[in-house]
């Protein structure tokens, strides 16, 4: 691995108005990492994948990715570096089609690969592609994730950052997904920081992972450690682990 | 309309009763005011004048019709077949999309060969002149709106603005229409981004009331820059289009003596007729196009869900500023031809009913859609002519089609949106697959 991280987040402070949401959050993601955030609900989670988005912006604290500082910029400059974000619900574009939906995702792409990139998004995910002509609104909550999800890899990007996918997704679907994802990872090697709820599946699939409790990491570690341990057990498994 | 609470009472008669009672009073309350009361000039002032009978007449038939529904369509059983089975009402669908795929070019080879037709008249083509010159406005709307997704109340504004760079450009410089016409529109879309900076973070409601506000400032400034534009009294005398140089002129040198023709007044009305025609097509040919272009996708991507957009890198401000610009820029062009047409133009001319209108006639005809504009204008500008006889209830009449049409058709006349790309070839999907979906 590199020694210097892809992504790295240093003391970060965010705020909604007056209300502090970041706490002086520091994390890393390295190249060909699968990294996961759990936490409970309201806990910044969100905010965080956001942050590094630039939407809202850090006001204290520094997201550099690849080398560069991009705490301070727009959110479509950042989008033109190689991070693709699923945002969290989804938001598909809901009156027009699947093919639609890819090509705006293909809008910071180089149009030469879109050909080989849509046929990538068809393998990955087979029902997409019998659903291509289809409005976005009405695909099934799962044919929505994996709709967020191909449509930001229509980007090509290195770092892929996905809110919640599993939310509101029956377990046979959340398993579809997921092991999406570790294939994306696994055969093109593409770097994921991964927002999860569902701690269970999503710490078995991270290499490492980091756990927030408002506003503050609290404890990281690799995927399987912190699945051990009792105070995450405790707090995010119980009744859980299906 | 309080309908949706009564099928279960409608078989009761004293909860029938007391229904119909409050239908009673809230017709009498709306037509008494509205209809029973008039007013009439007379030597030094007004007089009111009372029409009982004619508001009675219309509370009665409000209370008679819903009667009649009571005892129709809302005491039907609970689960009893729709009026409509799903199979006609699937065939009429599929004859409907069918259709439209001839629809628009027959409608087309119509346009090129009113002028042309024994029964058109002066007043046909007047009036066909200024349905294009609305179905163009709907058009130019219609990228703000029903692409892009940003309510704009105020599209007069570049309506306007296009009405008097044309005629003040050609007033003071005595430049031609054609060197005018792509100034006016180059303004108009300056005017636009004006516009659109300020409320780059505005969406929906308040979007809307800025860009009212915009377009009554414009009409405002204009009343009131007397030296400049001329106020109230407006501007008069505007020079008329040429045939590309060649007036239309009895004598010497005119348009019917240049190519051997009997003078007649009728030339210069063809030609106008033409031109807006022309412009109106321009205006949809550069949506289609631009609908297939990322800049168009990006538009109606903005439309569905914003920050979706940013999260894929599209840079949302740039988006805004060109749906502004673009939809301007065609209102400048119809402003343009406006003046021209009419040879005098004043602030009366661009007042807020004008932005409704237009409005009402994107959203009549189904928000993105660009044959829905078509039909709408020449329902809404064609019918008012058609009512012009019942002067009095012209805009009740409107108003209650209205109504009818957003109950029945809530999307508009047509809902269908036409994707922008497909795979390999088209495949047909069902309509009811395509039907709009709730899941955002």
């Amino acid at each position: 691995m590199n020694a210097q991280p892809l992504l790295a987040v240093s003391d970060v402070e965010t705020f909604y108005g007056r209300i502090q949401a970041l706490r002086g959050v520091s994390m890393e993601v390295r190249q060909g990492e699968i990294v996961t955030l759990i936490g409970a609900n309201g806990a910044g989670k969100s905010t965080l994948m956001m942050t590094i988005c630039g939407s809202p912006q850090a006001r204290t604290g520094r997201i550099v990715y690849d080398g560069q500082d991009i705490t301070a910029l727009p959110t479509h400059q950042i989008m033109h570096m190689g991070i693709a974000q699923s945002p969290e619900g989804r938001r598909i574009f809901g009156r027009m089609t699947v093919m639609e939906n890819l090509m705006i995702g293909a809008s910071v792409a180089d149009p030469g690969h879109f050909d080989a990139d849509i046929e990538r998004a068809f393998t990955l995910f087979p029902r997409l592609k019998d659903r291509r002509e289809q409005r976005g609104g009405t695909l099934s909550g799962g044919e929505q994730q994996m709709l967020a999800i191909a449509r930001a890899l229509m980007a090509r990007p290195r770092l892929l950052l996905l809110d919640e996918p599993s939310l509101g997704l029956a377990p046979l679907v959340v398993k579809q997904i997921f092991g999406a994802i570790r294939e994306l990872n696994q055969t093109d090697g593409l770097t994921v920081f991964l927002v999860e709820q569902n701690a269970y599946h999503a710490l078995k699939l991270a290499h490492r992972g980091y756990v927030m409790v408002n506003g503050k990491i609290t404890m990281s570690g690799t995927g399987t450690e912190l699945l051990a341990r009792e105070e995450i057990r405790a707090a995010y498994l119980e009744g859980g682990a299906h | 309309m309080a309908s949706a609470a009564s099928p279960a009472s409608a078989r009761r008669p004293a909860k029938l009763a007391a229904d119909l009672g409050v239908t009673a009073l809230l017709s009498l309350a709306i037509f008494g005011t509205m209809v029973g009361l008039r007013t009439e000039t007379i030597p030094g002032g007004l007089e009111l004048q009372p029409q009982w009978t004619s508001a009675l007449a219309l509370a009665a038939v409000a209370v008679v019709g819903r009667l009649v529904l009571h005892l129709t369509v809302w005491s039907r059983p609970e689960g009893a077949p729709p009026l409509l089975p799903m199979g006609v009402r699937a065939r009429v669908e599929q004859a409907a999309t069918g259709t439209g795929k001839v629809f628009g070019p027959a409608l087309l080879v119509f346009a090129l060969l009113l002028p042309f037709l024994p029964f058109t008249d002066r007043y046909i083509l007047d009036l066909s002149i200024l349905v294009l010159t609305y179905v163009m406005l709907g058009w130019g709307l219609n990228i703000v709106v029903g692409l892009a997704g940003l309510l704009d109340l105020g599209y007069v504004a570049f309506y306007a603005v296009g009405a008097y760079s044309y005629a003040l450009l050609a007033m003071h410089f005595g430049w031609s229409f054609w060197l005018c016409l792509p100034l006016a529109g180059i303004l108009a879309a300056f005017w636009g981004i004006i516009l659109g900076f300020p409320v780059l973070r505005l969406r929906g409601d308040y979007l809307a009331i800025v860009t009212l506000a915009f377009g009554e400032i414009i009409r405002i400034v204009l009343l009131n820059w007397y030296w400049f534009t001329g106020g109230p009294d407006g501007i008069s005398g505007i020079p008329r289009p040429s045939f590309f140089g060649i007036p239309f002129d009895r004598g010497e040198g005119g348009f019917a003596d240049t190519f051997g023709l009997d003078f007649s007044s009728m030339h210069r009305i063809i030609f106008l007729y033409f031109l807006i025609l022309a412009l109106a097509l321009l205006t949809n040919f550069v949506t289609m196009r631009l609908r297939r272009l990322p800049i168009g996708r990006a538009w109606e991507a903005l439309r569905e869900d914003e920050i979706a957009c940013r999260s894929l890198g599209l840079n949302t401000t740039s988006v805004k500023l060109t749906a502004f610009a673009t939809g301007a820029m065609f209102g400048g062009f119809a402003g343009a031809f406006f003046a021209t047409r009419q040879g005098f133009i004043s602030p009366e001319s661009f007042t807020f009913i004008e932005s409704a209108l237009i409005l009402a006639i994107v959203v009549l005809g189904g928000m993105g859609s660009q044959i829905g504009v078509v039909i709408a204008s020449v329902a809404l500008i064609g019918g008012f002519e058609v009512f012009r006889e019942a002067e009095d209830f012209r805009m009740l009449i409107f108003g209650v089609a209205m109504v009818l049409i957003m109950i029945w058709r809530p999307r508009g006349l047509i809902a269908t949106r036409e994707p922008s790309i497909f795979l390999r070839e088209k495949k047909s999907v069902s309509g009811a697959l395509v039907a709009q979906g709730e899941g955002h």
